[in-house]
């Protein structure tokens, strides 16, 4: 205090100066203020008047987003409207594995509020494998509405599973249509490759399915349906907020069979437990009445996709319910193949009709002695008894005489070797033997001798139940022939409009009429008074057919057949071909019941229900044959 | 009875600087309108923010009317609290989202380092003040000292926003109270030749916030996220803006964070250009204010209080717009009187109540 009174002048002008200084200082902050200001106009004047159409772009691509509307896949009915494969709306629960923290947790923690079967599990773990994680993927599939509601209250401890509604394909056949029809299942790698490629990849936005077997494959371009696009606003978390235009998908088209699906469901029965095939088509058409190929599966299992055990199960069964016999089985023809033989015998002019060769029990051939089948010799036999009585030496002959190749080649004509072309994939073309084919397989010259066994289906025949069941209907339909096809036609959805399939013949065999009518009417003899005769008894329409045994394995020189003391599955398959009624015939089959003996035993009777049931309406009394 | 509404007129309105008012009040209106906006018209967060607006100018016109000396006192004992409580956290505090901020003291708990951002400045003001006659490098020295230590405890937390902050309010105060130009600039070089040796002690998530501002696209859906949707929100907003209420990346959610720390995103997407121009004017506006009561302080403690006050103001401002516009690191700052939250409303109208206070009370303090 004493300082301030002595010398108030320097105290009061020293701390002028200290306020000047602080000033500049305070100036100096002021500039910076103003500097850093400027810095952020600068930054605002780049943002948003040099980049701003930059960002409004890149707001836009936030806000909006474009989502596929999967179309509803056309359905599959018979010929009479019977549903084999239809969509319905349920709930499933999904889970996208990228937004857990841990799936076995959250799996655990649902199973105790929703019930998840050690069978869901296994499921969903190779569904996880074989896609990416943050993909949403089906758990559990068909939730009840109670188990949606206890979800729904325990929700939020589950982020990462949501409960989606959604189309379910199912076929309420089952097993019985599971060849034909075929299934779906979700769309793996390789398919997505392929759709690539095809150019028909933007149109699966928006599709988990993919028809993998069966009419589902093969018309798959028809089922799908056309993808829809719906522009929604979205939030940040990719929640749509509100939609800004829409193009609503356009479904696929159904497809309309000439299957008759009682008519399978009679077949599919007759069978009994016996495994095997059977092919029936409107000869007048092409159109295939019945394709029955047992045992089937299951194809609801494959949706969305089967567990390892299930898929096991089926794969490894002795039984093959994964095999279509029917177009992908082949068998050696046996005596069936005899009708055919006849037609090539007098189209080569080799046999008159009424030509009679003597049949000793056995046919010599360099030192070979080729057995006939019955124990009792037929003696003198023309063409129609040959194929009424099913004389095996008439066709050793007959084969021996025709040589391999021009025999080949008559065969060809039926369809016999080569694919038919029906419309499912996985068609077997078959063994046409010649000597072309023998070379080209194995390298080897044909020995004349391997001629008379294919004389009578045996030998390196082997066909498939439907090329036999086609050439069945050629030798119905005189040689008009068309291409086998399952789909009648395919039915637009919007405009009611149908596409037929398969409407004009393929070809017409350039095989007289009395020719086919000599056969015609050997075939009707058959079940009037041969090895059919007793299995059409009292029938109320007129018939032909043709037994056929075929053998499965090789009987050694002098030794003889006895069926109980060979393994079931060394046992001959029964064959039967027919077609009804004898004159006007709408119906022709083949069928082929395996390991079941001589075919008049197994194979005919399960055609006797099939036309009873197709020409007269008739159900069976008892289904089932013994094995 | 003029006479006694003119008296409660006096006593409501004597220590409150009619000008610095108006700038917050604006302030504040442009707050609430861009939170309506940002929560989606929700009354309730306006309403509840417009409580916390009262309390703070409440808590203003409380430190108003306390005279600066009242401070002054107070600046030590504060100070001391403040780091026993910052040490209190390094051994007791909670935990949370990996940084250990909060103590429990009785029934609430606290955030200490929020206590230092106006502990620290007013205790410099105060040492400054006790040997403004004879001011010495060592004095420098001590008020670094004074500045590393509460600081050092909250990098350690780890908050190294809030770190930086203090800092910065303490360094603006030793560059106020007249640190030599020499001294500056060779600390400002050395500063700069020892960042290559700083960059290892940092934490991971602070070196990747760093990366993510060189290069936001490096991490899109991670720590880039933030800064590339305000960035688009800023840039999408244009010229004038899409208009109040109308901005797509506020309003379909793509901006995180978007009522407190990003709602300068929100207002630039709805106002463009020229609604931030107007902003800085305004914030211009309150800082210019601020200064000229700066200037004219009487004392060396109210002057270095009342210019840290000010110049931490501008620095919650740029940084907090520099993060919501790309160019800088995001630390958690909120923008002063804008985003949601009443502990930084109240905090930052605790500093303008001083400055009124000192405004308002020289001639007290000369005669």
């Amino acid at each position: 205090m004493s300082e301030l009174s002595i010398n108030p002048g320097i105290e009061i002008r020293d701390s002028e100066r200290e306020l000047d200084r602080f000033r500049r200082r305070l100036a100096t902050l002021g500039f910076f203020v103003l500097t850093l200001f400027g810095l952020l106009f600068l930054r605002f004047f780049y943002l948003q008047v040099i980049q701003h159409s930059h960002y409004s772009t890149l707001a836009e691509a936030n806000r909006i987003s474009v989502l596929p509307i999967a179309p509803h896949r056309g359905i599959i009915v018979d010929r009479n409207g019977v549903m084999l494969a239809h969509n319905y709306s349920a709930y499933t629960l999904e889970i996208t594995p990228s937004k857990l923290q841990s799936l076995e947790e959250t799996i655990d923690g649902l199973s105790g509020i929703i019930e998840i079967t050690p069978r869901d599990r296994r499921r969903f773990r190779k569904l996880l494998e074989e896609s990416k994680s943050f993909e949403s993927l089906p758990i559990r599939t068909r939730l009840s509405d109670e188990e949606i509601a206890r979800f729904a209250v325990h929700r939020y401890r589950f982020p990462g599973v949501e409960a989606k509604a959604r189309l379910f394909r199912q076929y309420p056949q089952g097993e019985m249509f599971s060849h034909v029809v075929g299934h779906i299942g979700r769309i793996n790698k390789r398919e997505v490759e392929q759709l690539e490629d095809d150019g028909r990849l933007a149109n699966y936005r928006g599709s988990d399915y993919i028809g993998k077997t069966g009419l589902e494959q093969s018309y798959e371009k028809f089922l799908h349906g056309t993808t829809g696009v719906e522009e929604v606003e979205v939030d940040s978390g990719g929640r749509a907020v509100r939609t800004l235009s829409r193009t609503p998908p356009v479904s696929g088209n159904n497809l309309v069979l000439n299957l008759d699906a009682k008519l399978q469901e009679v077949a599919y029965n007759a069978f009994g437990d016996r495994r095997g095939a059977l092919v029936a088509i409107d000869p007048a058409t092409g159109g295939i009445l019945a394709f029955v190929s047992k045992p089937g599966f299951d194809p609801n299992l494959f949706v969305d996709g089967i567990d390892p055990q299930s898929w096991s199960e089926l794969n490894g069964s002795p039984d093959k319910p994964l095999l279509n016999r029917a177009s992908a089985g082949t068998y050696p023809p046996g005596s069936t193949f005899k009708p055919f033989m006849a037609l090539a015998a007098l189209f080569y002019g080799k046999r008159t009709p009424q030509q009679v060769i003597s049949d000793p029990g056995y046919f010599m051939f360099g030192g070979h002695r080729f057995r006939d089948s019955r124990p009792v010799p037929l003696g003198m036999v023309d063409m129609y008894r040959s194929i009424v009585m099913s004389s095996d030496v008439y066709y050793y002959m007959l084969a021996s005489e025709l040589g391999i190749d021009p025999l080949a080649q008559f065969m060809a004509l039926f369809g016999f070797g080569s694919r038919t072309g029906i419309d499912i994939s996985g068609e077997a073309a078959g063994i046409l033997p010649s000597t072309d084919w023998k070379w080209r397989r194995y390298k080897q010259k044909w020995y004349a001798g391997e001629t008379i066994s294919v004389g009578i289906g045996q030998g390196y025949n082997s066909y498939t139940p439907l090329q036999l069941a086609s050439a069945t209907a050629t030798v119905a339909n005189n040689g008009v022939m068309f291409r086998p096809h399952i789909v009648n036609h395919v039915e637009d959805i919007r405009t009611r409009e149908k596409t037929l399939i398969e409407s004009q013949p393929l070809r017409e065999l350039a095989i007289k009429p009395e020719h086919f009518k000599v056969v015609r009417d050997a075939m009707a003899g058959v079940n009037k008074e041969g090895t059919g005769a007793r299995v059409f008894a009292n029938a109320p329409y007129t018939s032909a057919g043709k037994t056929g045994t075929a053998q499965v394995i090789a009987i050694k020189q002098g030794e003889k057949y006895v069926e109980s003391r060979v393994a079931e599955e060394h046992r001959d398959h029964s064959l039967f071909i027919v077609y009804a009624p004898a004159d006007k015939p709408t119906i022709a089959l083949a069928v082929i019941a395996e390991n079941a003996g001589f075919g008049a035993r197994a194979a005919a009777p399960v055609a006797r229900q099939v036309l009873d049931y197709y020409l007269l309406g008739k159900l069976p009394a008892v289904t089932g044959g013994k094995r | 009875m003029p006479f006694m509404l003119r008296r409660l007129y006096r006593f409501i309105t004597g220590h409150i600087d009619g000008i610095l008012l108006c700038g917050i009040l604006l302030l504040m209106f442009t707050g609430l309108l861009v939170l309506l906006s940002a929560s989606n018209g929700s009354y309730v967060r306006v309403s509840g923010q417009l409580m916390n607006m009262l309390v703070a100018l409440g808590v203003m016109w409380l430190f108003a009317n306390i005279p600066p000396h009242y401070l002054m006192r107070l600046a030590l004992p504060l100070f001391i609290t403040g780091c026993a409580l910052l040490v209190g956290v390094a051994l007791f505090g909670d935990v949370v989202n990996g940084a250990r901020r909060w103590l429990h003291v009785g029934v609430t708990r606290i955030q200490p380092s929020e206590l230092m951002k106006i502990a620290l400045p007013l205790m410099l003001a105060w040492y400054f003040n006790r040997n403004e006659a004879s001011l010495k490098l060592r004095n420098y020295l001590i008020a670094a000292l004074l500045l590393v230590i509460p600081v050092a405890l909250i990098a350690r937390q780890p908050d190294l926003g809030t770190a930086l902050l203090i800092t910065a309010g303490g360094c603006y105060v030793i560059f106020l109270a007249g640190l030599s130009w020499r001294v500056i600039s060779t600390l400002f070089v050395a500063g700069l030749a020892s960042l290559p040796f700083l960059w290892p002690a940092l934490h991971d998530y602070q070196r990747q916030r760093i990366l993510t501002l060189l290069d936001p696209s490096g991490d899109p859906l991670g720590t880039g996220y933030h800064t590339i949707q305000s960035t688009i929100a800023v840039g999408s907003g244009g010229l004038l803006g899409k208009g109040w209420m109308n901005g797509t990346q506020t309003h379909l959610d793509f901006i995180p964070e978007r009522t407190t720390d990003f709602i300068f995103a929100v207002y630039a997407e709805e106002f463009g250009l020229l609604g931030n121009v107007v902003l800085l004017l305004l914030l211009l506006f309150v800082i210019g204010r601020a200064m000229v009561i700066t200037a004219n302080a009487p004392t060396l403690f109210a002057r270095l209080l009342a210019g840290a006050i000010t110049l931490t103001f501008f620095t919650y401002a740029f940084v907090n717009i520099g993060m919501v516009s790309g160019i800088l690191p995001v630390v958690g700052v909120p923008l002063p009187l804008i985003s949601y939250g009443g502990t930084s409303l109240v905090s930052i109208c605790l500093g303008f109540g001083i400055l009124m206070s000192i405004n308002t009370h020289k001639k007290l303090v000369q005669t």
